[in-house]
Order: C-alpha cells, then sequence, then structure tokens
C-alpha cells in the first residue's frame, strides 16, 4: 500500500526537479523563439497528463488495496468511457500537432532574401564559404579535392572564383538578417549544431542540404557537431559569432578567395618541394 | 451495462485434428542439443539473453564512468568508449530485449496459453535458438579481432562505420553484420513458429479473443518482426558488400582523412530509411510483448479483469500497423526532404492515441480491483509509471519541430531508456517473478523481490528522469568527452556523477534477484500448481512445471476468457479458463 504514497511522491518529485532544475534550453540567439514555445506547450499538456495518469494509479493502489473481504467489481468494458478517453486524447494530441507543424513549415520555407553561407564539415573540422563580389557561390564536388582545393570548389566555374574561404573554423554572421546555411560533407555525416539558435541539420555526403535562421543576439556560439562521426567526434569544434552588420563586413573583407587560397596554396607547395 | 457487449457462452466445437504423440527426449543430448521442447528452449533464450545482457550492463558501466570521470580511468579511451556505447546498445536492443520476449517468454508461454503440447515446429524452433546463440557468439568474438568490435554507434550509419575514423571498421563491423543476418536469420524461423502456433495449435474453445494479451502481444510482434527484420536484414548484406567488395550502396564520392575513395554515387540516407523501418517497429516488437504481460500480471494480482480487453486487442493492432509508417521521424534532421516531416510527425502522433489508451485501461483495471502488492504488481506498477514518462517524451521528439532542437541529445538517450530500456526491462523483472513458480515448481522471496523492486525502480527513475534535463540544456549523445563548452555550467558535471553512482548502485543490486533465482531453485517454498490462482491456461496444467506434451492425457477445453476473475455468482473469486460454465455466467 505505501507503493500509492511512494508514487505520489515520485509524481511531486519530478515537478519539483523541473522547477528548481538550473539545467534549462540555452538563452536564445535566433528567430526559431516558436520552437520553445511549442516546446513549452507540449511539457504542459503531457506533463498535466503524466501527473493526472499517476495520481489517479496512486488514488486507486490506496484505495482498492487488498483487505480481507473485499472483491473487485466485474465490469469487462466500458465503451462509452473508453470512447470519451479516446476523443480527450485524440484532442490533446492535436493540440501539440497543430502549432508544431505550423513551425514546421516556417522552417522550412526559406526566406527568398535569406544570404547563402556554405558550412563543409571534415573529419574534425568546419569550414566555411561565403559568396564573394557576385553574390553566387560557384558548383563543388568532391573530386577536385587536392593540396589546393580543401573544399573542392569546381576550379573551371566563374562563380566561385571570388568565393570567400573560412577554413579557421571560425564563421562570422550579421545580426538581423535571415540566413540559409547550405550544408555540404567531404567525408561521413556530421550535424551543424549551435544550441542557442535551435535549429540544426545533417551534412550528408553526395548532397548539399540546408537550414535557415535569423540571428537574433550578439555573441559568440559554440558550433558542435551532433552526428557521431568517428573518435574525433567531440572535437569538431568551430564558432559562430553574431555580429553588426558593420563588424560582419569589415570581416568578410579580410577573408581570402578562392582564387588567392589557390594561388598561395600553390607557392607553398612549390617550396616544399623544392627544399 | 456488460451484457450486451458480451457473448453467451457457447459449447467449444469438436476437435478438427487428432492429438498427435510428440517426439520424447530420451537422453541429454535429444533434451538439450536437439530439443523439441519450447520450454526448454525458452530458457536457453533467456538465459542466452539475460547472459549478453549482464555484458551490456557492465558496458554501460563503462560509458557512465567515462561522462561522470572523463579520462579518470586510462583504459577507457574514446575507442573503448564508443565501442561500449555501440555494443551495449546493440545487445540490449535486439540481442537482450528481442531475443527474451519472443524467444524466452514467446516459448514457454504461447504453448501453454494457448493449450498447445508444443510449437509447430518443434524442429525448426531448436534450429532457431542455435543460429541464433551463435549470432551472439559471433558478435561476443568481435572482442577478439585485430581493431575490435565496431564503435560506430548502434545504429551504424554508413560512411563513418566503414572508414577510418571509426573503431572496429576493420574486423569488428564486417561481424556485427554476419552476426545481425544471422540472427534474423534465426528469428525467422522462431517467428513463423509463433505465429503458426497461434493461428493454428489453439485448444478446442480458445477463439482468438479467448486468448490472453500476453499471446496477443507476443503475436503482434512476432508478425511485425517478420516485416521489419527484412528491412535491416537487406540494409545489413549491402553495407557488408560496400565494405568488403567496394561496391556504393551507400557510399558516395567521398574523402577518408584526406585520400579520395573509389565510392561513387550511394545514398547514406537510404541506409537510414532501411534501418529505422527495421528500427522503429522494432521499439514496438519490445514494447508489445511488455504491454501484453504488464496487462496480464495487473488483471491477476488486482483479482479482476482486464478492463476493455477489445479495445485492448484493437489496440495493439492499430499500434503494430501505424508503427510500421513512422520510421521517419528518426530522420527529421537527416536531411532527406523536409516535406516527410508533415507525414511522419502526424502517424506518430497517432500512435500516442492507441497507446495511450492501453494506459488508461491498466489503470481502470485498478479501479474497483482487489489489489494484491505481490512482487510482480509492483514491477508492473513500476512499468505504468516509467512507461507514461517516457512514453509523454515521445510527443516531444514525434513533433517534428520540438525535435530539432532535441534529437541527437541526451534527451533522446534518456527518453528511449525510459520507454524501451527500464519500461520492458521491469516488465521482464515482474514476469519473472510471476511465471517462476511454474517453470520451477517453487516461489521466489518476496521479501527480496521487494527489496529488489524498490532499488530497481526507484533508482532506474533517478537514472533517466534528471538526465532528460541534460538533453533540454542541449549536451549532445556519443560524446566521449563534454570537454571546456561555454553553455555547459559546472553543475552539469555534478549531475553526470550523481547519475553514475545511482547506476552503479542499482546495477550491483541486480545480484539481489541472481542470488533469489538461483537459491529458489532449491529452498524456494514449494509453489503448488496455481500459486496465483490465476485464470489463464497455463496455471490449469497437471503437473508442476509441466511435462513434455504439457497437458497430459487430454488437451484442455476452454470455455471463457483468461480473464474471469471476481466473476458475481462463481465461488471464488477467479474461474479458470477451462472450468466448466457455472449457472447463469456471463464469461465472453
Amino acid at each position: 500500500m505505501y507503493i500509492a504514497f511512494v508514487m505520489v511522491l515520485v509524481v511531486a518529485g519530478s515537478i519539483l526537479f523541473h522547477v528548481l532544475s538550473p539545467w534549462r534550453m540555452t538563452p536564445i540567439a535566433s528567430n526559431w523563439g516558436f520552437i520553445d514555445d511549442t516546446m513549452g506547450l507540449t511539457f504542459l499538456v503531457t506533463g498535466t497528463g503524466f501527473v493526472a495518469v499517476i495520481l489517479f494509479m496512486s488514488y486507486c493502489l490506496y484505495r482498492f488495496r487488498h483487505v480481507p473481504g473485499r472483491r473487485a467489481a466485474y465490469e469487462p468494458e466500458n465503451q462509452k468511457l473508453e470512447a470519451w478517453l479516446g476523443i480527450v486524447t485524440t484532442i490533446a494530441v492535436v493540440i501539440l500537432l497543430a502549432p508544431g507543424l505550423l513551425v514546421w513549415g516556417q522552417f522550412i520555407t526559406v526566406p527568398k532574401d535569406a544570404m547563402e553561407i556554405e558550412a563543409v564539415g571534415a573529419q574534425w573540422n568546419w569550414s566555411f564559404r561565403l559568396a564573394g563580389a557576385d553574390h553566387q557561390l560557384g558548383s563543388s564536388d568532391v573530386r577536385y579535392i587536392d593540396t589546393t582545393n580543401s573544399l573542392g570548389l569546381s576550379p573551371a566555374d566563374p562563380k566561385g572564383q571570388d568565393d570567400l574561404l573560412v577554413t579557421n573554423g571560425e564563421l562570422h554572421v550579421p545580426l538581423g538578417k535571415p540566413i540559409k546555411v547550405l550544408l555540404r560533407s567531404i567525408d561521413v555525416l556530421h550535424d551543424f549544431y549551435v544550441p542557442e539558435i535551435r535549429a540544426k541539420m545533417d551534412l550528408v555526403p553526395g548532397i548539399v542540404t540546408y537550414f535557415w535562421f535569423t540571428p537574433t543576439k550578439i555573441g559568440e556560439y559554440e558550433i558542435l557537431c551532433a552526428a557521431f562521426c568517428g573518435t574525433g567526434h567531440p572535437q569538431m569544434r568551430g564558432k559562430m559569432i553574431i555580429e553588426s552588420e558593420a563588424d560582419f563586413e569589415a570581416w568578410q573583407a579580410a577573408q581570402q578567395t578562392f582564387e588567392q587560397s589557390r594561388k598561395s596554396a600553390a607557392s607553398q607547395n612549390k617550396r616544399a618541394s623544392a627544399q | 451495462m456488460t451484457d450486451a457487449t458480451v457473448p453467451q457462452n457457447v459449447a467449444p466445437p469438436p476437435a478438427e485434428v487428432e492429438d498427435v504423440e510428440l517426439y520424447h527426449a530420451h537422453s541429454w543430448i535429444t533434451k538439450y542439443v536437439f530439443c523439441q521442447d519450447a520450454k526448454v528452449i525458452a530458457i536457453q533464450y533467456a538465459g542466452t539473453a539475460i547472459t549478453v545482457g549482464i555484458l551490456a550492463l557492465v558496458l554501460s558501466w563503462l560509458i557512465r564512468l567515462q561522462l561522470a570521470f572523463p579520462g579518470a580511468i586510462p583504459f577507457i579511451d574514446a575507442t573503448v568508449y564508443y565501442q561500449s556505447v555501440t555494443m551495449h546498445g546493440m545487445i540490449m536492443v535486439v540481442y537482450m530485449l528481442t531475443a527474451i520476449f519472443l524467444g524466452g517468454f514467446g516459448n514457454y508461454l504461447i504453448p501453454l496459453m494457448v493449450g498447445a503440447r508444443d510449437m509447430v515446429f518443434p524442429y525448426v524452433n531448436m534450429l532457431s535458438y542455435w543460429v541464433y546463440l551463435i549470432a551472439t557468439l559471433v558478435l561476443v568474438a568481435s572482442y577478439f579481432v585485430p581493431g575490435g568490435p565496431t564503435g560506430a554507434g548502434w545504429t551504424l550509419y554508413p560512411p563513418q562505420s566503414i572508414l577510418t575514423g571509426t573503431p572496429g571498421h576493420e574486423w569488428g563491423i564486417i561481424l556485427m553484420l554476419v552476426s545481425l543476418v544471422l540472427f534474423i536469420v534465426g528469428f525467422t524461423m522462431g517467428g513463423l513458429n509463433y505465429i503458426v502456433t497461434v493461428l493454428q495449435a489453439r485448444t478446442r474453445g480458445m477463439t482468438l479473443m479467448r486468448m490472453p494479451l500476453t499471446v496477443w502481444g507476443i503475436f503482434a510482434a512476432a508478425v511485425m518482426a517478420l516485416l521489419a527484420f527484412p528491412g535491416l536484414f537487406v540494409a545489413g548484406v549491402m553495407l557488408l558488400l560496400d565494405r568488403t567488395l567496394g561496391t556504393s550502396f551507400f557510399m558516395p564520392s567521398l574523402v577518408e582523412l584526406g585520400e579520395r575513395k573509389d565510392y561513387v554515387g550511394g545514398s547514406p540516407i537510404l541506409f537510414q530509411h532501411l534501418f529505422w523501418f527495421f528500427g522503429h517497429p522494432e521499439v514496438y516488437i519490445v514494447a508489445l510483448p511488455a504491454f501484453g504481460v504488464v496487462s496480464d500480471l495487473i488483471s491477476v494480482h488486482a483479482r479482476k479483469n482486464i478492463f476493455g480487453y477489445r479495445m485492448m486487442v484493437w489496440a495493439i493492432i492499430a499500434i503494430g500497423v501505424l508503427s510500421m509508417v513512422v520510421w521517419g521521424h528518426h530522420m527529421y534532421v537527416s536531411g532527406m526532404d523536409p516535406w516527410f516531416g508533415f507525414f511522419f510527425a502526424v502517424t506518430t502522433l497517432a500512435i500516442a492515441v492507441p497507446t495511450a489508451l492501453k494506459v488508461y485501461n491498466w489503470v481502470l483495471t485498478l479501479w474497483h480491483a482487489d489489489i494484491h502488492f505481490t512482487t510482480p504488481m509492483l514491477f508492473a506498477l513500476g512499468f505504468l509509471v516509467t512507461f507514461v514518462n517516457g512514453g509523454i517524451t515521445g510527443l516531444y521528439l514525434g513533433n517534428v519541430i520540438v525535435d530539432v532542437p532535441l534529437s541527437a541529445t541526451l534527451f533522446v538517450v534518456a527518453h528511449f531508456h525510459m520507454v524501451m530500456g527500464i519500461a520492458p526491462v521491469l516488465v521482464i523483472f515482474g514476469a519473472i517473478y510471476h511465471w517462476y513458480p511454474k517453470i520451477t515448481g517453487r516461489m521466489m522471496d518476496e521479501r527480496l523481490g521487494k527489496i529488489h523492486f524498490w532499488i530497481t525502480f526507484l533508482g532506474a527513475y533517478a537514472i533517466f528522469f534528471p538526465m532528460h534535463y541534460l538533453g533540454v540544456l542541449g549536451m549532445p549523445r556519443r560524446f566521449y568527452e563534454m570537454g571546456e563548452t561555454a553553455f555547459v555550467p559546472a553543475s552539469a558535471a555534478t549531475l553526470n556523477i550523481f547519475i553514475t553512482v545511482t547506476a552503479l548502485a542499482v546495477g550491483v543490486a541486480q545480484a539481489i534477484f541472481f542470488y533469489n533465482l538461483f537459491r529458489s531453485l532449491k529452498y524456494g517454498a514449494p509453489a503448488g500448481g496455481n500459486p496465483w490462482r490465476a485464470a489463464s491456461l497455463e496455471w490449469q496444467t497437471p503437473e508442476t512445471p509441466p511435462g513434455h506434451g504439457n497437458w497430459g492425457k487430454h488437451l484442455p477445453v476452454v470455455y471463457r476468457w483468461p480473464y474471469a476473475y471476481s466473476v458475481p455468482g462463481a465461488p471464488e473469486d477467479y474461474l479458470p479458463q477451462n472450468a466448466p460454465p457455472v449457472a447463469g455466467e456471463h464469461s465472453p
């Protein structure tokens, strides 16, 4: 019978833990506040269900515990009650699902004016590519990868010559502008994961995937990999710096283009082979 | 109110086929090697599953020790960590849970519960076990090959699973895939057997709607397994070919640590579809038998019929059907076409409805019941709490947009451990305490059983409930070490230490169970044939433990459903399924 009280304590303890827990969502730095709202709603609906079911169970355990002389009631079914419970549950599910699908609709609809930035994953580091003066990214393929072309840009594509390459793992993005992150992997699965922007997506070798977000809070955020990619997985880190548009432009201006990087890499290689 | 919905008793139909004499064992070899008794095969299955389960438990300690005390134990480097994560997961899901529910409980209980003398294909049944044993040996053998077992994660996603950056890419992954293929071959033999036995070998009067829910759960799971496992089978064979012959089913052109490989044109996402086409039904292949067993435990020990039996059966079938079309919810951020998100979110949340109805019916069975707090009942109640808790977090992960921030975090780890780790394991314990008297003729010790329950239930809840919050914070799974990460506060490390210490304690406490299990073989109180005063057929055998053939000279005849508890007018608070009808009885 004391199990009835313990179950009540389990419920009370769970609620208390939820209220007192210092482990909460990181402060959000993107436009995806709707995701947090949907999660909050989910907590409310499911939490109510959990508390109601377990407390009702605890009451039954206490009230209908065996005492000498007790005999259970005989009631094979009660279709009316079962139908009502089915309807209430369906309504709860719709309450969760409807806003969830609406937000998902926004998540997969990239604004037309979004700036395209490419993130490239390799075991175990992040590189980035931004469009140059022509505002267009050049094509790429794994077979172009060599010592002077670590990201595999097409050497023949004129659109790619002025692309800006960032190989130190530090990505800068301007505040308040929608960004479409194109994701490309040259080896295995990776996942571009910055907890503060909520959105994440896998990088899949062979195809280009994407997601979008609008940075809303200036600061420095850690990029992690969220798809297991081998023993170096936890060390695959990068930095995302959300900054004012002016700071962003200054940073952008200091980045090397594909053309420049090819030339300097080629001359380095020449020097190395001459020695 | 019940009379309108419940049909009157009907006289059982005449026998359709004559009883055939079984092949009886006459030596040690024919009893234990070329064994044709489902009950012996059941023990062999369960024994093997529990043995590898203990290995998986020890591996979980290595994982937890590393997470709480990173680098403190030099032996646990990144390679060992990822190998432990992979082997722990695969063993628990496939070689332990699937094997023990279907091969163990399925073999023991199906013939007894439907009133059959044995499985319909006893020889194939025996073969099924031996192939399963070989599969587990091949799996464990990967610890003894160069490079050790695979550390690709239990999902074995290519390309990394067969490339240099992943531990065990040399031999471990090959043995893992061969072992899975063998397991599926063995399971197919067993699964066909369970299905045909349920459909063809029920005794007179045992209609489908008079079967205990345990049989319904195992039956539905076996059907689903036969549909789902081929997905894993072909994925395994194709990945083996990619690894050994250099085909490109799952491998696009790529670079392996700076060197370009010859693969071209394959699709890594195709593997994920095949894997999860197996992987999600797999969750229910474990859950449905647990649902069935827990229904029976609650009913027997609350001395009340399971509430809404017909709804329970249809819910099992609905869950089985729906679970075949929800696999994409494991792939919301995989890079598949995002429009799939709408479809899989709807199917996934739809499955919550029949699942919730089952939960309501379990709880409503307790209403106006006569509840005996036996050890099996405690475990069934523990299942309810952990299953409801783990089930509702499934609504977070199934609702596509909410999954985006939570996927690949410790929230997922906490969710699936609660719902398909702890909950089914509690049912397994409850089932062992419940049916042990039938299997051995002796009772397990109740006091030790209750101590075992409280440590296991409260401990497991304390391990996995807080873990959700680390996931909400954003801590990723499959991280050998968190290192310095700005958004992770120091308190997260403290919580990790708490979880690890609790996990070690709960793990060690399982010794109480094993002590009780083995001690009771000899010293347990004699159980008699039906110590729980249960109504279902397996408790009505002429001998306990039941001999080969189960029923002595005559097969039992069934007159009612297995939940005739506290029937008004009946002299006792239960009516066995094979007791002749009493005057004025209205049992289904």
